[in-house]
């Protein structure tokens, strides 16, 4: 259970699984995500993090662009890679 | 009857009943507006939400006797007033109480799509839920049994598949019987997670009899636990000071709520969708992801961008500019010697009034038709296959260096048709600053107009070299956007981040019928409003170059000019020139009108561009062009730029920040021409 770690979401390779555990800028920034579908306690895989530019990230079968400082305030837990979720 | 009834529409027949008024609500890239398209169909008035700038969409239809008013809402993710388009559709719900409404989901997305729905069920007014896209979800694995959902639910649930126009009319069906009985509705409601109920409850005594109709007392207390601005404000003036400052208290004690809210909502959808949903497990790889390997590539999705772009541009020209040169040389010409045999015999100044001023304009607006219609197409198909949201990803890291994120850079693209939409597509950003900052840059896009210009006056003077000459002076554009932006972020909107998070929707077929309407939609609209100024503003050139001689050269405009010729001269102009940059203000393609008229086109035989090739020199061209591509914004566009900002010092220090820009451009171009010893 080493693996199971919290992490900014910034700090995730591409591919890899997370579960939401906490929204950190405000109500405002938390009720926005809430509607396109981050909600904590959410599955969340990376899809793409270039070094620069915005995250692709899969959540809710959306997929969902999200800059870098947003994506540095979604506080996850890293899921096995490659596994299916053991959060469930 | 009373006197200020609005008008209503009455049919002969006997009146069966009052009408019924449908909310369309959704969210966004549902297929909500090909729902709208298909249920009301041409009848559809399209028009602004009472003091906003966000498009109404409303429709009639008429099922055996019964009207139903039709009112497309905002497309939104949710109900908590983060943008404007959320307090419309809710204002909407909640004031104008519809008799029903109609929330159209993505199948394919069902749980996020059902989040609104969890909101919507809190207000009072029943709900049908329509799922569309139904293909798209079973080409994805996943399978859906909607009367599984609807019993799970409470509410009827429709399958849809609007594209190929199914279900839409049993959707309307339903909706028009649940309005005529809205008791038999008695959906499942989610509430609200342990842990805050009890804080729910007395926040909803606090408010007791001081929540005023239409609002309810339960629905404001849990909107002021997710931290809703809107109905924060209001509470505040409603209450009295202490009842207030006891919420307040609860509040700041509970600041998480509102994501317990969220879980909680999702939890309930969980429920509600367990027994109706199939779903595949994740690892497939769909078309999508194919597509977004190249699309969304930091190196080839730039790439990809920079083709799509050159396409339109293509196209644009190729298609539109021929049509454009038909439509002037056999249509309107025809017409203005039609029309000049016709009048020989009356007065010579109505005669060249009607010729030259009235039919001169009205051609300038029809011959903008082609490129409108080219470019809105290309624009409604880039957006409606998924694409535009893609190019917004790949743009956002440049858009970074000019202070924005690739949000802004949809209304920018938009400002190469028109720079009016532009500056008003940029209420998709969030941020005030970023939307500021993107209406001040967008003026710096070439539009259709100024490109028309470059299309038509760079073969005159530049002949062989003319493509070169566009391209440069677009690119220029662009540079000087680019630089303003990078200055302005650095000085006016240093240390403003705004936050970047969009949807990247599925990729698919384009809806040819809702890339018909949008085209239609935007042109009429250009049509109907700019189309009018410049009709004005070409006859009032017309009269201020005809009075009070009917020689040009003595005519009030010349005098005007003249007074200016100090300044035309640092930049190689001449009066006509300057004139002619003044009448772009009013619409940029009236430029072309005014020089036509002054340099006597028609005239003498050659036209317009053999007189201008003969007495201006390219140096003097090139200046001309340069600062038209950068001059101040036309009317329209300052005007959408006030009403946007609602700050004439912003809109003012846009003005005069171009103003200058284009004039020291002019200036640098023509002096760097001379001091090189070329072209002059």
């Amino acid at each position: 259970m080493l693996k199971q770690q919290e992490a900014c979401l910034d700090q995730l390779a591409p591919g890899t699984r997370a579960v939401v555990r906490e929204l950190r800028g405000g109500r405002g920034f938390a009720s926005r995500l809430a509607g396109m579908g981050i909600s904590v306690g959410c599955q969340i895989e990376v899809l793409q993090n270039p070094a620069h530019g915005p995250l692709l990230v899969l959540v809710r079968d959306t997929r969902i662009a999200l800059g870098r400082g947003e994506a540095s305030k979604i506080l996850v837990r890293e899921s096995e890679r490659g596994q299916p979720d053991a959060a469930e | 009857m009373q006197p200020n009834d609005p008008p209503k529409l009455v049919s002969d027949r006997a009146p069966a009943e009052t009408s019924i008024v449908v909310g369309l609500a959704g969210q966004p890239n549902v297929g909500k507006s090909t729902v709208f398209n298909l249920l009301t169909g041409l009848g559809q008035h399209v028009g602004n939400w009472p003091g906003k700038t966000v498009e109404r969409k409303e429709g009639m239809l008429s099922r055996d006797g019964t009207r139903l008013r039709i009112v497309d809402l905002p497309g939104t993710y949710s109900l908590t007033a983060n943008s404007e388009e959320e307090r419309i559709a809710r204002d909407f719900i909640v004031h104008d109480e519809p008799d029903v409404i109609v929330m159209i989901a993505d199948a394919s997305a069902l749980e996020r799509n059902l989040y609104l729905l969890a909101e919507l069920l809190v207000l009072p007014v029943p709900v049908v839920l329509g799922l569309n896209m139904m293909d798209v979800a079973e080409a994805q694995g996943i399978h859906i049994e909607p009367h599984v959902l609807a019993a799970a639910l409470g509410l009827p649930v429709i399958p849809l598949v609007a594209t190929k126009n199914q279900g839409a009319s049993e959707l309307i069906a339903t909706a028009e019987h649940l309005a005529r009985e809205p008791a038999s509705f008695r959906p499942a409601r989610p509430e609200i997670a342990q842990p805050h109920r009890d804080v729910l409850a007395q926040v909803r005594t606090l408010l007791t009899e001081h929540v005023p109709a239409p609002y309810r007392e339960d629905w404001v207390a849990l909107k002021l636990l997710e931290g809703d601005r809107e109905v924060t404000d209001n509470a505040q003036s409603w209450l009295p000071e202490n009842n207030w400052s006891s919420i307040e208290v609860l509040l700041k004690e509970h600041e998480d709520a509102v994501l317990d809210i969220a879980s909680g909502r999702y939890d309930w959808i969980a429920r509600m969708v367990r027994a109706a949903v199939m779903h595949p497990g994740l690892g497939q790889i769909s078309l999508t992801d194919r597509l977004d390997r190249i699309a969304v590539h930091p190196f080839w999705g730039l790439l990809l961008l920079l083709a799509m772009f050159a396409l339109v541009f293509w196209l644009t020209f190729t298609v539109a500019a021929p049509i454009q040169q038909w439509l002037d040389v056999f249509v309107i010409e025809q017409l203005q010697s039609w029309l000049a045999a016709t009048l020989a015999n009356a007065p010579p100044w109505l005669a060249d009034l009607l010729v030259h001023g009235v039919l001169g304009g009205v051609g300038i607006v029809v011959t903008f038709v082609p490129i409108l219609v080219v470019f809105f197409t290309a624009l409604a198909f880039l957006e409606d296959t998924g694409y535009l949201a893609r190019a917004a990803y790949v743009m956002d890291r440049f858009m970074h260096l000019l202070g924005l994120h690739g949000k802004s850079f949809l209304p920018l693209f938009l400002g190469f048709g028109c720079n009016v939409p532009a500056v008003m597509g940029a209420r998709v950003i969030d941020s005030q600053s970023g939307r500021l900052l993107t209406i001040l840059l967008a003026p710096l896009v070439p539009c259709s107009a100024r490109l028309l210009i470059l299309a038509l006056l760079t073969p005159v003077f530049f002949g062989n070299q003319a493509l070169v000459v566009s391209w440069g002076l677009v690119l220029l554009n662009i540079l000087v956007l680019a630089a303003v932006g990078i200055a302005l972020n650095h000085t006016l909107f240093r240390g403003q981040h705004a936050a970047f998070i969009m949807e990247m929707p599925l990729y698919h077929l384009p809806n040819l019928r809702s890339i018909g309407y949008f085209v239609w939609n935007n042109t009429w609209a250009f049509l109907r409003k700019a189309g009018t100024i410049i009709l004005v503003v070409s006859i009032v050139i017309w009269a201020l170059s005809s009075f009070p001689d009917p020689d040009v050269e003595q005519s009030y405009l010349a005098r005007f000019g003249q007074s200016l010729a100090p300044i035309g001269q640092l930049m190689g102009m001449d009066w006509r020139m300057i004139v002619a940059l003044i009448s772009s203000f009013i619409a940029k393609e009236n430029a072309i009108a005014t020089l036509g008229i002054l340099y006597g086109a028609g005239e003498g035989g050659g036209g317009l561009a053999g007189t201008m090739a003969a007495v201006v020199s390219p140096a003097t061209a090139l200046s001309f062009l340069t600062v038209t591509m950068l001059f101040i914004p036309c009317v329209a566009t300052v005007a959408v730029m006030y009403q946007e900002t609602r700050s004439w010092r912003w809109t003012l220090f846009g003005v005069l920040l171009l103003l200058l820009i284009a004039l020291s451009a002019g200036v640098t171009v023509y002096q760097g021409a001379k001091w090189l010893g070329i072209g002059v």
